[in-house]
């Protein structure tokens, strides 16, 4: 019984290893890469279009217009990153239909790799946005007093990322598992459904919370200038 | 421990080689697709705005040209509709103008004919009175005419007004040969005598007239000399006569119904005066002139036939006017009839007389009468009208 796919390793050397978790993502990297280019080299422009060049267009003028509703002015410019992010954690949980699968977000290595990317990308687009200083004096708000808490709260909210998705998904690989063992028929599936429902709720759940802090990132200094001015 | 550094590293490149990737492949084709589809609706949006405003515009265009059109095709119509009640106009006028003009002529044409026909009826009345009276006056002249017609001559130099008497009496010293006396009659030597004597009392000048016979002047006497002349005839009376005829003829066509109880009235009139010892028909007038005429000639010449009926050639049967002229002829040879036997009647009695016996002629023939006195004495060569 294994509870993350890092245990499941296909070949080392040294310390470098392809184990499960790894494979699966070139998989789904492959997959969604491949795709989505097979999609998007045939686009047209017309009113006239494909059903999965609809499909493409709904999802992403969607997590458009989520960042949008968050609060970011240039969703654009956070697509790539956001909705990756989204993406990629949606279709790895939606994949656990598929037999023999195991989701590289159930991967505690996965889940702290995307949270870190998290945490170092919410900085670099708060300081984009309003330089380096303005940046570092958000952790001194509204006192300097106020600075461990806030550089523990990055941290401790980045390992609340990483566990969070970690947990759920895992929890739910780890279910169907058990239940397999103890009744074969049906129970399996209605926990596969439920997991595909969580996992789809984590992944938004993810990649609004990494929205919320980019935001909050960009913006502390813009609600200051404009309080302050 | 659950995390594997080395997995952790390799997954943080993968997500982000991932997000290079689905940038490249995904996001930038589908938003510029989206882009180029939201551009594409709006620009269709505007280009369908601004054909609809174009259209708007050509619909206004295109309806205040209809108007105009309207306009100008009402205004065309109403001016070929004016046009034509013009051209209608104009050629009622010609019409009528022309039919003016034919009646103008047409009258013209008639009064032609009536000038005509009153010529011809005077023409005619005038050889018939010309043939009658020649006819009387050779009946009587044997007896006692020339002697009345030189009476009448000179009552008439003697009564000359004053200044009448200047004049003449001048043209007569200037040149005392020139005096020519013309007769229709060969005057014998007493009456020639009795002339030069009258002239030398009225007018105090010996003469030696030329004595000369022109059967023209129709029983009748003048003087002339140097433009002046003093004349005596019964042509004036002829005259006279054919004067009231023609007044006669006139008054017919205009009041035909008018006219023709007065000549009848006329008839009534003279004839029981002139026709009282014949026996006659009353209510056959036209027969009754026919009757008289036939019975004409084959009478015996009593004095009162040879007063109203001189033989002539009257036996062809006559229109009423003419029956008139005949009438109005009777009277004027019973006047003169009647004048013989008292040679001293003078002409302006024997008017009046002749005047009483017709009314109608009266007027004419007296102004007609004073006229001619002023013109025989005055200084135009030609007095006579005929």
């Amino acid at each position: 019984m294994r509870l993350s796919p890092d245990e499941l390793i296909f070949w080392q050397y040294d310390f470098i290893k392809l184990n499960a978790t790894i494979v699966y993502t070139w998989g789904l990297m492959l997959v969604m890469v491949i795709g989505s280019k097979t999609i998007t080299s045939k686009l047209s422009t017309g009113l006239e279009r494909s059903r999965w060049q609809n499909i493409l267009e709904i999802i992403v003028t969607g997590i458009l217009e989520q960042i949008e509703d968050v609060g970011l002015d240039q969703p654009r410019k956070y697509l790539g990153f956001l909705g990756t992010l989204f993406l990629f954690i949606a279709v790895a949980n939606l994949c656990i239909i598929i037999p023999g699968y195991e989701p590289p977000t159930g991967s505690l290595s996965t889940t702290a790799a995307l949270a870190l990317c998290v945490f170092v990308a919410v900085p670099l687009f708060g300081i984009e946005e309003q330089g380096i200083s303005n940046y570092l004096k958000t952790y001194t708000e509204p006192t300097i007093i106020m600075l461990p808490f806030n550089i523990i709260s990055e941290i401790s909210r980045t390992l609340a990322l990483a566990i969070r998705l970690f947990g759920n998904i895992m929890s739910g690989s780890m279910i169907v598992a058990i239940l397999l063992t103890i009744t074969p028929f049906i129970f399996p599936d209605l926990m596969i459904a439920l997991g595909l429902l969580v996992g789809m709720v984590q992944a938004y759940i993810f990649s609004i919370l990494a929205t919320v802090y980019i935001t909050a990132a960009t913006r502390a200094s813009k609600s200051r200038s404009e309080t302050g001015q | 421990m659950l995390i594997d550094w080395f997995t952790v590293i390799a997954q943080v490149i993968n997500f982000l080689i991932l997000v290079w990737l689905l940038k490249r492949f995904l996001y930038k084709p589908i938003l510029n697709a989206v882009d180029a589809r939201e551009n594409k609706v709006a620009n269709e949006l505007k280009n369908a705005d601004a054909k609809e405003a174009e259209a708007q515009k050509e619909k206004e265009e295109f309806k205040r040209k209809n108007e105009e059109f309207d306009q100008q095709r009402n205004d065309l119509l109403n001016k070929a509709k004016e046009e034509a009640q013009a051209e209608r106009q104009r050629l009622f006028e010609d019409v009528r103008e022309e039919a003016s003009y034919l009646r103008a002529k047409q009258q013209e044409a008639l009064r032609n004919e009536g000038q005509n026909l009153s010529q011809e009826i005077g023409r005619q009345t005038q050889q018939e009175v010309f043939s009658i009276a020649r006819k009387i006056l050779t009946d009587l002249t044997e007896t006692s005419l020339e002697e009345r017609a030189v009476d009448v001559f000179v009552q008439r130099l003697r009564n000359l007004q004053d200044n009448e008497k200047k004049q003449l009496a001048s043209a007569l010293s200037t040149s005392p040969g020139q005096v020519l006396i013309r007769t229709a009659f060969d005057l014998p030597q007493t009456q020639r005598d009795s002339i030069k004597k009258a002239i030398k009392e009225t007018l105090d000048i010996e003469t030696q007239p030329r004595f000369e016979t022109l059967p023209d002047l129709v029983s009748g006497i003048e003087l002339n000399t140097d433009g002046q002349k003093v004349a005596w005839s019964i042509a004036d009376y002829l005259t006279s006569m054919q004067k009231s005829i023609d007044e006669l003829l006139n008054e017919q066509p205009e009041s035909k119904s008018k006219s023709e109880p007065q000549t009848k009235n006329n008839k009534a009139k003279t004839e029981p005066q002139t026709k009282n010892n014949k026996p006659r028909f009353e209510n056959e007038p036209e027969a009754e002139q026919e009757l008289e005429a036939e019975t004409n000639e084959p009478r015996p010449k009593t004095e009162s036939e040879v007063k109203t009926r001189p033989a002539t050639e009257y036996n062809n049967p006559r229109s009423k006017k003419e029956l008139e002229t005949e009438q109005e002829f009777d009277a004027k040879q019973e006047s003169e009839a009647r004048q013989e036997p008292d040679a001293k009647q003078e002409s302006e009695a024997k008017q009046k007389s002749e005047a009483e016996q017709m009314p109608d002629a009266k007027q004419g023939s007296e102004a007609k009468q004073e006229s001619e006195v002023k013109q025989q004495s005055g200084n135009s060569p030609n007095l006579w009208p005929r």
